[in-house]
């Protein structure tokens, strides 16, 4: 099996790679700078770190300041405080004026695993994507979380990128051409597409290689980014295979699965079926004792394409 | 500017207001009114800024925190030539830059879209740590409302400027004592308010809101102290200016008549 990395430790990497390259870059953390990894960029560059405390909505009204000064910002929590606790300060400080920061949000879904329902967010893309001009990435491996994060960086506007706490295997090499608004297709197939984002990409691909031996040849595309959401890959999909499975560890209502369902049901009516956190809290457990209970694995994909 | 020049300023100021919000048929004039002393002594005294150059790097900033106080400041703006004075009775109107609260997106001279309570001096903090950061002489200013301190995020913001020792940061706190549904102390208790700010580590200044020798005097300490961020609390009058507005929650977000708006644009000394 390849490398694994968790998505917040190519975060952390990729920060001192940029802290180097732009001088006006902040980052920003609420207390969390050990496990959002922001405390390797701090260690660097302490003159451009503001810990701002146990108080996320200050979080993101300060970075918003900074912003407005001309700084790049890069602010990180956990995602369930980020997107939940202060969405409407995101909305409404750096949605609406378009301010250039860079939610950085870890620990998203349920593979938070021990620290249970309180911390495992499944609505952050759902929310995230609602809010107009905002870019929402989530990267299923550490070589795609890097180059994403790199090109986040360098335009100006907001984004929020979903980061994930467990280490998953890496699926791309330096060279591969990873772009923002972009899915990747990384495994063809004729007979049924599975659409997946963050760490679902690689069980998609599990999926895939199960569904091979029973004959089906199964085409896995890695939707990271959620919005600006790349219509033509889906539509290829939709129109080139016989259905649709979306794989997310992320709530089945308004996330991966109901933006895609939204452009395919406009131009491509085509079978589809969900799979994700089925509308229901989580609770404490091992990461893929958790994954295995609330139907986020490569068994729960397979199904899902047979079902279709 | 000097003290008589700014009292009829602001007087000019207040009948703006009056217009836009008659004109608009809906808006917040009471705390439009109330703040427009504090307002004019920002815009026409104290502050660095020139509407030629609205994005000068050193300039001051200020930032309406309670941003439905929205028409004192476009009225500042325009009367400081940012805009064009005929623009403020386009208030609240479909296809118009002077939003219901200010967007810095449309009209210039506005550093932050405010109107969602707290989150104008949060941002403000964010600003002054950048200037800091920098080493940019400009000031960062923000007002608020009373009723606003009871926004979490205003502690929060609170506790941050005083931790970063943010002395360039400079809030006006326009204590009026009225909130939409009625008096602060019968809504949700405020006060102390600088006993609070003091135990977070302000510098609490008091000021009558209306006296332009005392405003423009707290600014001055406020500019020369050193370490910690500054509070000046300034007792205010809701609806100041105009009789029967004064000091009643009724006028906190409700547009006159026209024959109220004539009644009060003569108390204030203007022509219908």
């Amino acid at each position: 099996m390849a490398e694994k990395m968790a998505t917040r430790q190519a975060y952390g990497q990729v920060l001192v790679e940029l802290g180097e390259k732009y001088d006006n870059l902040v980052v920003m953390d609420a207390d969390l700078s050990k496990s959002t990894m922001t405390a390797d960029f701090s260690k660097n560059f302490p003159e451009r770190f503001f810990n701002m405390g146990i108080a996320e909505q200050n979080l993101y009204g300060t970075a918003t300041g900074l912003a407005m000064s001309g700084k790049i910002v890069c602010a990180s929590t956990f995602a369930m405080f980020a997107a939940g606790r202060a969405f409407e300060i995101i909305r409404n400080s750096i949605g609406y004026p378009h301010a250039n920061v860079k939610i950085c949000a870890t620990h998203a879904g349920i593979t938070v695993g021990e620290d249970g329902a309180s911390h495992q967010t499944f609505e952050d893309l759902a929310l995230m994507r609602t809010i107009p001009g905002m870019t929402v990435i989530n990267p299923g491996d550490g070589v795609s979380a890097k180059e994403l994060i790199r090109q986040a960086v360098a335009f100006v506007g907001p984004v929020y990128i979903r980061l994930g706490r467990a280490a998953v295997p890496t699926i791309y090499n330096e060279k591969s051409e990873i772009q923002i608004g972009k899915g990747n297709c990384v495994r063809k197939g004729k007979d049924y597409t599975i659409i997946a984002t963050g760490i679902m990409v690689n069980e998609a691909l599990v999926a895939a290689e199960q569904l091979a031996k029973e004959g089906l040849d199964v085409r896995v595309i890695d939707l990271h980014t959620i919005k600006p959401i790349d219509e033509e890959i889906i539509l290829q999909a939709a129109r080139e295979t016989k259905g649709i499975v979306t794989a997310e560890e992320h709530s089945v209502i308004g996330g991966l699965g109901a933006a895609v369902a939204e452009v395919v049901c406009r131009h491509a009516p085509v079978k589809m079926a969900f799979v994700g956190q089925q509308d229901t809290f989580g609770e404490s457990g091992k990461p893929d004792e958790l994954k295995e209970k609330y139907g986020m694995t490569a068994a729960h994909i397979v199904t899902a394409v047979r079902s279709l | 500017m000097k003290y008589p020049e700014l009292k009829e300023m602001a007087q000019k100021i207040r009948i703006d207001v009056i217009r836009e919000v008659h004109a608009a048929g809906s808006g917040h004039p009471g705390g439009s009114l109330s703040a427009a002393d504090i307002i004019t002594a920002l815009y026409f005294r104290e502050m660095n800024i020139d509407p030629k150059n609205p994005k000068m790097l050193t300039r001051d900033k200020f930032i309406l925190s309670k941003g439905h106080a929205a028409p004192v400041q476009y009225a500042a703006l325009a009367e400081k030539g940012f805009f064009p004075k005929e623009e403020l009775l386009t208030l609240r109107k479909l296809g118009s830059k002077l939003q219901g609260h200010p967007d810095m997106k449309k009209v210039p001279g506005i550093e932050m879209s405010t109107g969602s309570l707290g989150q104008g001096f949060s941002v403000a903090v964010g600003m002054a740590l950048a200037n800091n950061m920098d080493n940019n002489e400009g000031r960062i200013y923000a007002l608020l409302g009373d009723g606003e301190l009871q926004e979490g995020l205003v502690w929060e913001a609170a506790m941050s400027a005083a931790h970063y020792a943010l002395d360039n940061l400079t809030v006006i706190l326009d204590w009026n004592g009225l909130q939409i549904d009625g008096r602060n102390e019968d809504v949700m208790t405020v006060s102390p308010v600088d006993e609070k700010f003091r135990s977070f580590g302000w510098n609490i200044l008091y000021v009558d809101g209306h006296n332009f020798d005392e405003i423009v005097e707290a600014f001055n300490q406020a500019r020369h102290t050193e370490g910690k961020p500054t509070m000046i609390i300034a007792k205010t009058i809701k609806g100041k200016g105009v009789s029967f507005m004064e000091d009643n929650p009724g006028w906190h977000g409700k547009a006159p008549s026209e024959e109220e708006a004539k009644k009060a644009v003569e108390e204030l000394g203007g022509e219908w």
